[in-house]
């Protein structure tokens, strides 16, 4: 195989290492040292992609994150990623690779580029939005024919990992500079951590031709890695992004493990997700070479100049035969040498009217350079074929045949990290950029991210951030000496700001300020005209830096023509705001383990395998799995519940209560924390009582219920429905420990501490009795809303009278560790009275006809005791939280919904949970509506179906006849009665 | 993500705490003796200021005890962590 545009030497690759890759099913071949996108150019692939809009032959531009073109789909599967930057896609063997946007060659969606004068900014919104309604049509069609690639096909197969960690120091980008800082901090002794988001540290270094001290750049990025990786305290992540920058020095990186190798030869987590937090930060993230605009400048071959030297030298690959250069400041005279040097032909367009001393050089030196132009227009379409050539002070321009035209319109330091913490920034006139003004005093931006250029100034910016940061810390950073430096690249120096060429003598083209999203110069014009004016709704109108693009390469030069079309200047205009991620981050690595059965606890009752191994269904309660029915062979849920309900009316039915919340409460003013607390009475409460509370919030909605017992002088036990335990505990411990601090009582939450069992139905006291108990169960010695302390079946056990069902209940607490040999007891012990396990459905049914509410599903945020008829269990002799809101006008209003019952005519008939409630559903819309329908079943012990509903001024319109209208079910005629359906048998 | 300092445990991660709002707003003795707009004053309008802010932050993944932190709602610094009951420590009105 043939690379044809691979260089016969030179370059931080392996040409013993061949590597074979699949670009679009062609087979290709690149070698080890390789990214996607210099074995791509090896091979002289021009069109890697298509663009998001428009669909016009894209190449690559870039060489690192500012490329933004060369977005590929690699892999396929389930393990596919899309929209990979191939410039930072490590090259390994067997990889496959295609484009995120159509197809290169012959892309059906083509034609979108000769509609591109129709589609200008704003084009969907303005013209898909009519007739209402339709845009779901529209975006049917519009949608795949847009990017950005295919999601996997199946969950992910890989594994994630993730790590916490301090340091001292977080070096972000592993350059001349980042290397220094490190360097300097870790010799003082501060534990420092160095990511670079390459495969290999070093930054321009690796494409630089400088000479630091007597060895070659490149040697001495080598040496200094080695001193830093053999000190101990310091951590080297190549492969590892920072992508965001949060506040006190908390940042977020992300290191690739396994994507470099090649599919079988990988093993363990495929990314590890780093969550440092450094006490101090230097940000090195290096600078990004931005291009100035002219017509058709996203022709395959228009690159920036950094890139072409990169390729050229770091890669050994030259990306064009005949290149024209193109540029406002000194820095593309780097690419100028390094094209020269492998002999390709070059012609320089420099927009400065006087020849700079690098220019001057590289004319001695036998190249074509023309002070005072610009390229106005690229021709081509597939490849660039030539560039118009035209002067900027006078007439005329010329069409020069090139296939490379490499761009050099300044650098923006890389401030994205930065701004992320609100880092300010300041214009600076000698570069035309942004550059990071002094932000929080733990972070120091260094080298080319602070706008320093020079090698030399470069070493010695770097190793002054690391000193500074070690001496913030406490150390005594040495100064080391900073070697000599030669380096015959220049700096972007003599800068002429540039932002776009004029236009050429045939006209206007297109022209793009950003590449990834399809924006041209005409569609900032076309958002100034229709009279934006700042530029962050300038880019919401263009999509100018959106996506994962973020605006590295064109946002600057975006601003600029903005400031133009505005008259302003572009420091007035600014920029929009960076903010995280810098790159792209996996879900995956966010997540990490937390998926699947780690995604959260799931929590079981001791008597869970028992329900397991009975055939119980289970429903979801916060975290618990409860029982919601034990179907026997060939029952449905319908079936199973009618006879759970009716086996507990008739003998006895079982429940697994364990979930429910329970709180103990002790301490000299316990009593004053439940008065405070619960709308209801709790000072004459007798010790061996138990009481039904309601909690309410501040507003005077209904937050909770559910029973209280005293179980002592100063000791309380509040149970809490399943869902609400520990907000209920929360919401005690914060009143108690903000507001009424001087209250003596302790909480603690021993839900997991005790299982319930609780058997309902007429025969359940004969069972209890059956079990051996040392509590008197006689009626007058243990009352209804009466707990007692003893044994049950020989275990410690508290035995409770509350009733959720209407019959007689015995709800049984034993610790924990017993309570699978209680049920299993009283299984064994209740056969002759028919005991029969009831899940939460049964309960639910039981409890219903009752009229008695599940909080959060009769009631919402809105409800009030009163709503639900509760006036009773409002004290007026105290106060309580919430009540001063009952009394506010719009809970006194007598229209307000109400809860109340409902009979369906049909007795067979359960309304849909959720119906509403009007008048009449043949009315005109909108129909007024009456109510909603919180709970609904068929009630088998009273033989009929009925539903709790809240009706508006429910309670005065007994007896009135209703509607219940669903969506599925349609109309169902219904009569509102009391919300009680049950008479539970008397003692 | 802030590093809080809480005043039992020390400096821990955001992550591991709940935020409580605006804190030293004492519940009225006698709510039933305050008109409705006194009452609504105290149940719903907070201070939302630009700067510095005084707030309840509950440790609730560690020792599970409220305290308050007065923090620069602009940038995020904190001034002081101090525990439910102790007066705000003082700061530099110019900072």
């Amino acid at each position: 195989m043939t690379q044809p545009r691979r260089l016969a030497e030179g370059g931080l690759i392996d040409r013993g290492e061949p590597l074979r890759f699949v670009f679009d099913g062609r087979e290709l071949e690149g070698y080890a040292g390789d990214t996607l996108a210099s074995a791509l150019l090896a091979n002289g692939i021009s069109v890697v992609n298509r663009s998001i809009k428009l669909h016009r032959p894209r190449g690559i531009v870039g060489h690192g994150a500012e490329e933004p073109n060369a977005l590929l789909q690699i892999d396929r599967g389930a393990v596919t990623l899309p929209d990979r930057r191939a410039t930072q896609t490590e090259l390994y063997d067997g990889l496959e690779a295609r484009p995120a946007v159509g197809r290169p060659e012959r892309d059906p969606g083509a034609a979108m580029g000769a509609l591109s004068p129709f589609m200008p900014a704003g084009f969907y919104y303005k013209t898909f939005m009519s007739p209402q309604g339709w845009w779901e049509r529209y975006e049917q069609v519009i949608r795949p024919a847009a990017g950005f690639g295919y999601a996997p096909n199946g969950p992910d197969p890989d594994v994630y990992d993730r790590c916490n960690v301090h340091c001292d120091l977080l070096v972000a980008g592993g350059g001349a500079a980042g290397l220094q800082a490190a360097l300097t901090a870790a010799r003082a002794g501060a534990r420092v951590i160095v990511a670079d988001e390459q495969a290999r540290f070093g930054g321009y270094l690796l494409a630089s031709r400088a000479w630091i001290g007597d060895e070659s750049a490149q040697a001495w990025v080598a040496r200094t890695v080695a001193e830093l990786a053999a000190m101990p305290e310091v951590t080297l992540l190549p492969r590892t992004a920072v992508f965001g920058n949060y506040d006190h020095g908390f940042a977020g990186l992300v290191e690739r493990l396994s994507d470099h190798r090649p599919p079988g030869k990988r093993a363990g987590p495929r990314e590890r997700y780093w969550r440092v937090r450094a006490r101090q930060m230097v940000l090195a993230a290096g600078a990004i070479e931005r291009p100035i605009v002219f017509g058709n400048n996203d022709r395959p071959g228009v690159m920036t100049a950094s890139a072409v030297t990169t390729y050229i030298r770091r890669y050994g690959v030259c990306p064009g035969q005949r290149a024209v250069v193109f540029t406002n400041n000194d820095s593309a005279y780097a690419a100028v040498e390094a094209l020269q040097a492998v002999g390709v032909s070059v012609v320089v367009a420099d927009a400065r009217e006087e020849c700079s001393a690098a220019a001057a050089a590289a004319r001695d030196a036998g190249v074509d350079v023309r002070p005072g132009s610009a390229v106005l227009s690229a021709h081509g379409r597939r490849q660039v074929t030539a560039a118009t050539i035209g002067d900027l002070a006078r007439q005329g321009q010329q069409r020069v045949p090139c296939d490379l035209i490499a761009v050099s319109g300044g650098w923006n330091p890389a401030v994205h990290l930065h701004s992320h913490i609100r880092g300010p920034l300041r214009f600076d006139h000698d570069l035309a950029t942004l550059l990071p003004a002094s932000g929080p005093d733990y972070v120091r931006s260094a080298g080319a991210a602070a706008g320093v250029f020079t090698l030399a100034e470069v070493l010695a910016n770097g190793a002054e951030a690391g000193a500074m940061a070690a001496a913030a810390l406490g150390f005594e950073p040495v100064m080391a000496s900073v070697p000599t430096v030669r380096d015959d690249d220049p700096a972007p120096g003599a800068l002429r700001v540039l932002w776009r060429a004029p236009l050429p003598s045939e006209g206007k083209l297109p022209a793009f300020v950003d590449l990834q999203n399809d924006v041209k110069t005409s569609d900032l014009e076309l958002a100034v005209r229709e009279g934006y004016r700042s530029i962050e709704h300038v880019k919401r109108y263009s999509i100018m830096g959106f996506g994962t693009d973020q605006g590295r390469l064109g946002n600057i030069v975006g601003s600029g023509i903005v400031a133009e079309l505005l008259g302003e200047n572009v420091e007035t205009v600014g920029t929009t705001t960076f903010r995280p991620a810098w790159t792209p981050v996996s879900y995956g690595a966010l997540v990490g383990e937390e998926l699947g059965a780690l995604f959260q606890p799931v929590r079981t009752t001791p008597m869970h395998d028992w329900h397991v191994a009975r055939g119980a269904l289970f429903e979801d309660v916060g975290q618990w799995k409860r029982a919601w029915y034990y179907p026997r062979a060939g029952e449905s849920l319908d079936d199973a519940v009618r006879r759970e309900c009716l086996a507990t009316q008739r003998g006895i039915g079982a429940l697994d209560y364990s979930t429910l919340g329970k709180i103990d409460i002790q301490g000299p003013d316990a009593v004053t924390l439940l008065e405070r607390v619960y709308t209801n009475n709790w000072r004459k409460l007798a010790v061996g009582r138990c009481r039904y509370g309601i909690l309410l919030d501040e507003n005077g909605t209904v937050l909770d219920d559910g029973v209280t017992a005293r179980l002592g002088e100063h000791h309380y036990l509040m149970y809490t429905t399943t869902g609400g335990a520990a907000a209920v505990l929360a919401w005690l411990e914060r009143w108690l420990q903000t507001e009424w601090p001087e209250l003596d009582v302790y909480l603690t939450s021993v839900t997991d501490q005790w299982a319930i069992m609780s058997l309902a139905g007429p025969s359940s006291r004969d069972l209890v009795q059956d079990l051996g108990t040392d509590i008197d169960l006689d009626p007058q010695a243990f009352p209804f809303m009466a707990v007692r302390e003893g044994h049950v079946a020989g275990v410690p056990a508290r035995v409770q009278r509350a009733s959720f069902s209407g019959e007689l209940t015995f709800e049984i607490s034993v610790p924990a560790d017993y309570g699978l040999f209680l049920w299993e007891r009283a299984f064994a012990l209740g056969e002759r009275y028919g005991i029969t396990p009831y899940g939460t459905e049964a309960m639910h049914v039981l409890r219903a006809e009752m009229g008695f509410i599940i909080v959060g599903q009769d009631t919402d945020g809105a409800v009030s005791p009163l709503d639900l008829g509760m006036q009773g269990l409002i004290s007026d002799r105290k106060d309580c939280l919430g009540k001063r809101s009952l009394s506010r006008p719009d809970f006194r209003r007598d229209d307000r919904p109400q809860l109340v019952g409902l009979t369906p005519d049909d007795p067979e008939v359960v309304v849909p949970e959720g119906a509403q409630l009007v008048h009449n559903p043949d009315q005109s819309t909108p129909v007024p509506l009456e109510g909603w329908v919180t709970s609904s079943y068929y009630g088998a012990r009273i033989g009929h179906s009925f539903a709790l509903a809240m009706v508006n001024g429910g309670r005065a319109r007994h007896g009135e006849r209703l509607t219940a209208w669903d969506l599925d079910a349609g109309a169902i005629a219904v009569t509102v009665t009391a919300p009680s359906f049950y008479q539970p048998p008397r003692e | 993500m802030l590093l809080i300092p809480c005043p039992w445990c020390g400096p821990r991660d955001e992550s591991e705490f709940s935020y409580g709002g605006e804190a030293h707003i004492a519940r009225p003795r006698e709510p039933d003796a305050l008109s409705d707009a006194e009452w609504a004053d105290y149940q719903f309008m907070r201070t939302n200021p630009c700067g510095w802010h005084r707030e309840q932050w509950l440790h609730t993944h560690g020792c599970r005890r409220w305290f308050n932190v007065e923090r620069n709602t602009a940038t995020h610094a904190i001034h002081a962590a101090y525990r439910i009951g102790e007066a705000p420590p003082l700061r530099e009105p110019a900072s």
